[in-house]
């Protein structure tokens, strides 16, 4: 199988300052009682650009046809479209081979895959997986789905107060036998980075596989694999200003070849006999079924995107939004901040003395302000910090400082109503 | 439209910031739990019925918006007195007012502040689940949920 070329990123199209990419999302002209849109909830679900809302149209008015089946012109051209849009994910996350990317439904799923499928063929009776404190359900509750029937037991790293990573009390946790060690990239509740790379070779050290949830890396840093010395790699389309429903699990070869399938179907198989059927190679083999077609050329596409525009630029164009955000809010009285690490991508979590952060949303509403409100799927996070809930801001590459504005004015205006 | 002022009107803002009737009953004869897990909103209903069967304490626990704060605190208010069917029907022309379907002539005194409701949709379990937890309080359900 031919390697993966690790081209350069382009250069970006403004090495500093801020990105204008704003024409690229039509949704950003659309105005609800007159007021422009303030699209503050990327790390719920991104907006999508025209390059692929355009692939998807493309695919459906020009080449639907389903792939790996037929022997005429139009099935095999969308074979090779699906086939290219795996390349461009694998390019995206630095794997080394295309049959090291998996599509599938998104990052739970990508977790429930390596959960269920090397979780069931490898963990024991008193074998320990590692997770973190600051973990979405997705990557909780997959592990304790398959502690259940192997007997293995799950253990969770400690984060101190400002919601960094507690290293110390991940050493502690980390024994010999540890099989599993699973930890998010970046805290879809407070913007955290982990150090990823440490925690891998902590956890190489005692022979353990290192499940990262990309869901909200891949959409913000230039995010290489085998740099981070992820051993699996989840995320999601959707956030990354792809279509809804589509994902990839990366995995190295070795691993990925070693495991048994997780899902039986068409597509995935070799030879079928009612005796006994044997399965086709990488990555079909976790592939059952006809898959999300033209969810896979619009993810693609939406990677070679953020790939033209440069992936430093935009973790910059974020970084420097989110300073201009967090010190604006500072202003609001009875603001507080939640989930001040060092590190932290482009997510704005707060809370505010006497206004409950469902009610922050609403008023944020009638201003056309998106927010999240809740415990963003991140329950135990928010008991380990006593909160039962947060506001979050998110930022992506087509928020601008006019939005974190009018956040901050209506930030004011709820603090106005509730006295 | 609703403005803001027509959901958040003093009255809600003020048994946000002080909710009446918050603390538990001791030797209550119901509680529940509620909980609406999509926002983790979660309170206790507790209640207290005289031999015959009359609402004699109610009383409430919890973490939660404006709006299902100060729907519990009034709702304890509003049942507090009356018997299971009196209070169960108030729970359905409340439901009523907060989904939009109360008829004009029927007004529910200072349950009224919640008509802005009916235009926030996502927010019409925020005013019902104390209602809900009261109702399973009352038919001694261990927990209920909005979801």
């Amino acid at each position: 199988m031919p390697a993966i070329r690790r081209a350069a990123e382009p250069p970006s199209r403004q090495a500093t300052g801020m990105l204008d990419v704003r024409a690229d999302f039509p949704i950003l002209a659309t105005r609800r009682h007159g007021k422009p849109l303030v699209y503050l909830d990327s790390a719920a679900t991104s907006q999508k650009p025209v390059a692929v809302l355009e692939a998807e149209r493309l695919f459906y008015e020009s080449t639907n046809a389903n792939i790996h089946r037929g022997v005429y012109h139009l099935s095999a051209e969308a074979t090779r479209l699906y086939d290219e849009a795996r390349e461009r994910l694998a390019r995206y996350l630095g794997a080394e081979y295309p049959h090291e990317v998996i599509f599938t439904r998104g990052t739970t799923e990508s977790i429930n895959l390596v959960a269920q499928s090397w979780g069931r063929a490898n963990l024991s009776p008193g074998d320990e997986i590692l997770l973190t404190e600051l973990e979405h359900h997705s990557n909780i509750v997959p592990w304790q789905l398959v502690a259940e029937p192997t007997g293995a037991v799950v253990k969770a790293a400690p984060v101190t107060d400002r919601g960094e990573l507690d290293l110390d009390g991940f050493r502690k946790l980390l024994t010999a036998r540890t099989r599993v060690v699973a930890i998010g990239h970046v805290s879809n509740a407070l913007g955290t980075v982990n150090p990823v790379r440490e925690v891998a070779d902590l956890a190489h050290g005692v022979g353990a596989v290192v499940v990262v949830d990309g869901a909200q890396s891949a959409p913000h840093l230039p995010v290489d694999v085998r740099a981070l010395g992820a051993d699996f790699f989840a995320c999601s389309s959707h956030k990354m200003l792809g279509p809804t429903g589509m994902g990839v699990l990366y995995g190295r070869t070795e691993l990925l070849d070693a495991m048994p399938p997780w899902m039986g179907g068409g597509d995935m198989i070799d030879q079928v006999t009612f005796e006994r059927t044997t399965f086709a190679p990488l990555p079909a083999k976790f592939e059952a079924g006809t898959p999300n077609i033209a969810g896979a050329i619009g993810f693609g596409a939406a990677a070679e995107y953020i790939l033209g525009i440069g992936r430093e630029a935009i973790t910059a164009h974020e970084h420097a939004l989110l300073e201009y955000a967090t010190a604006a809010v500072a202003d609001v009285p009875g603001l507080r901040v939640v989930g001040t690490a060092e590190q932290k991508a482009s997510v704005l979590s707060f809370v505010m003395d006497g206004i409950h952060p469902h009610d922050i949303g609403t008023i944020l509403d009638d201003d056309n302000v998106c927010i999240r409100a809740g415990h963003h799927c991140a329950q135990p996070l928010m008991r380990r910090l006593g909160v039962p809930a947060t506001a979050r801001a998110s930022f992506a590459l087509y928020n601008n400082e006019a939005d974190a504005d009018t956040l901050v004015k209506a930030l004011h205006r709820a603090r106005e109503l509730f006295g | 439209m609703a403005t803001m002022n027509e959901l958040y009107q003093n009255m809600i803002l003020d048994h946000n910031r002080t909710p009446r009737n918050f603390r538990q009953i001791p030797d209550a004869t119901g509680h529940a739990e509620g909980r609406n897990p999509l926002c983790g909103d979660q309170l206790d209903v507790w209640i207290k019925q005289d031999s015959a069967g009359r609402i004699e304490d109610v009383s409430f626990e919890g973490s939660g918006c404006a709006i299902s704060k100060a729907s519990a605190s009034l709702m304890t208010q509003a049942v507090k007195g009356k018997t299971r069917g009196e209070a169960l029907a108030l729970f359905e022309r409340f439901h009523a007012l907060v989904t939009g379907r109360a008829k004009d002539q029927e007004k529910l005194g200072k349950l009224d502040v919640f008509s802005g409701v009916a235009e926030f949709p996502v927010r019409v379990k925020c005013a019902s689940l104390s209602w809900h937890t009261m109702k399973a309080a009352l038919e001694q359900e261990q927990t209920v949920s909005t979801e």
